[in-house]
């Protein structure tokens, strides 16, 4: 069989920039959260290493590395280590399917910015996303630490509710796009224009709110609760497997926004791009530098909500989750089949 | 029942609504707040780059004046000490020497002059007491020290350097 090596080295590199780019986000998102955080409170936020605090994320995993690494006796150590590295893993492994833009006409070749079209996307991320949860739990459970234990199941049952009223979330909007892959929505979009956010505002608002639930973050931050478990599954973390745990909400925070984006948001597309005089390429460069801005906008919302609303109590995590969100996500299916219907006849 | 102050509202029992079991439209209101916070002026003081200015009457760290010739003003008469509530300054007596005209103004001057830091409470009687215009409260506060000894200013500490010498910090 004749190996394609351009289509090799074409991947490997898509692959090694789409991890570093979501490295360098997540790591800058750490400083844009303090950032944030500090001028909504009106302080300064970092600004003593470098200009603006720029290197501050540098010298912080730069601290977590020298840091004495400590394993709990009474802990299961295989488990312990597997714990971080999956969460890490898993919020590295939905980038691929998210496609960073159109295509590149290079030397002949047309390379797709995606790392891989395949045709059941939204599902693979679906069962990406499910794994996360694993890495909390295992991380909470190998520590044999009751705060550790409490905030895992904690995770656990929030991240199961919250999966289904947005999977029904999605449905809604596969009954309207008729495909699973992501590409095939991102053209959807720009072919006709219309961002998915207009026909499916209220699948729009259940989703955003379902992946503030399954990031952990706050007002949905009940597994790591500092004030009541003392930061919960990371407790007994220290050194870079505490990093990683923390580095893996932000990565996660990074590639549901770029989830969002693409699903609801156009991916790429912004009107008016195609009508520019330019070449193709150029095109596809602007409409990657789209999405990006699109991302750093959900970003910057996920750090407004943080730094605006206290965190639920228990119960009404689970009440706003079972007895509101899946409710009214089925209300949408309902309406959505129904609009369906109505313009077939 | 009679209130303290009639600023005391009432609280609203009612059970939530469905709009605001919903919590999106308080969630909507929060976030407009924050959201004009980010305009909002600091108050911060970046302090090494930008010192916060003091008010005319701030009493700091004492110092030791000279007169124009360069003379200590200082003739240990004691009445600092005297007037201190917290007993924070001791001081010895010294005699001048023929030929040290140029260094003390009268022939009594202070050989040993200490101020405990840690014991002044910065009320500013000492200036008030003196007779020869010697003590002054400055415009800076005590810098940390590792140890208490740190704290204990002596002559050198405290004097104000001769114009065109360099005091060490």
């Amino acid at each position: 069989m004749q190996v394609d090596w351009f289509f090799i080295l074409e991947k490997v590199l898509l692959i090694t920039g789409v991890l570093i780019i979501s490295l360098v986000v997540a790591m800058y998102s750490t400083w844009g959260e303090r950032k944030v955080a500090g001028i909504m409170q009106d302080r300064l936020g970092p600004n003593r290493a470098g200009p603006l605090g720029l290197l501050q994320p540098l010298a912080d995993g730069g601290k977590l590395f020298f840091k004495e690494e400590i394993i709990p006796g009474a802990s299961n150590r295989f488990l312990f280590i597997l714990g971080p590295s999956l969460a890490m893993t898993v919020a590295c492994m939905t980038s691929a399917v998210i496609p960073w833009g159109d295509t590149l006409t290079i030397a002949g070749h047309t390379v797709s910015l995606q790392v891989a079209d395949v045709n059941i996307g939204i599902l693979y991320i679906f069962g990406v996303v499910s794994l996360g949860v694993y890495g909390i739990m295992l991380g909470g459970w190998s520590s044999n630490n009751k705060f550790s234990l409490l905030s895992s199941i904690r995770a656990a049952s929030q991240i199961i509710s919250y999966e289904l009223a947005m999977g029904m979330a999605l449905i809604a909007l596969l009954m309207v796009t008729g495909s699973l892959s992501l590409k095939d929505i991102v053209e959807q979009q720009r072919q006709s224009g219309v961002w998915n956010v207009f026909v499916q505002p209220l699948g729009f608002i259940i989703f955003l709110i379902c992946s503030f639930a399954e990031t952990n973050r706050s007002p949905f931050d009940l597994a790591e609760a500092e004030n009541e478990l003392n930061g919960g599954y990371h407790l007994e973390y220290s050194s870079m497997k505490l990093g990683f745990f923390l580095f893996a909400e932000y990565i996660n925070m990074f590639i549901s926004s770029a989830l969002m984006s693409t699903l609801y948001f156009g991916g790429y597309h912004i009107w008016g791009l195609d009508s520019l005089h330019v070449s193709p390429n150029i095109v596809t460069i602007l409409g990657t530098l789209v999405l990006f801005i699109k991302t750093i906008c959900f970003i910057f919302f996920f750090m407004w909500v943080r730094w605006t609303i206290p965190r639920f109590r228990y119960d009404q995590l689970m009440r706003l989750g079972w007895n509101y969100l899946i409710p009214i996500a089925l209300l949408n299916m309902l309406i959505t089949g129904g609009w369906i219907l109505w313009h077939q006849h | 029942m009679q209130t303290l102050t009639n600023r005391a509202k009432p609280v609203d029992r009612r059970p939530m609504n469905f709009l605001e079991k919903m919590y999106l439209p308080a969630i909507g209101k929060g976030m407009v707040i924050t959201f004009k916070h980010i305009f909002q002026k600091k108050p911060t003081v970046s302090y090494p780059e930008e010192k916060r200015e003091f008010s005319p009457v701030f009493r700091g760290l004492h110092i030791l004046n000279r007169d124009k010739e360069g003379r200590e003003n200082c003739t240990a008469c004691g009445l600092c000490a005297v007037a201190c509530p917290a007993e924070a300054i001791t001081m010895e007596a010294a005699e001048r020497k023929p030929g040290e005209e140029h260094l003390y103004r009268e022939e009594k001057y202070a050989a040993r002059y200490e101020i405990n830091m840690l014991r002044c409470i910065f009320c500013g009687f000492c200036e008030e007491a003196c007779p020869k215009d010697a003590i002054y409260l400055s415009e800076t506060f005590a810098p940390a020290h590792y140890k208490r000894e740190g704290f204990i200013y002596g002559k050198q500490d405290l004097l104000i350097p001769l114009p065109g010498e360099q005091k060490n910090a």
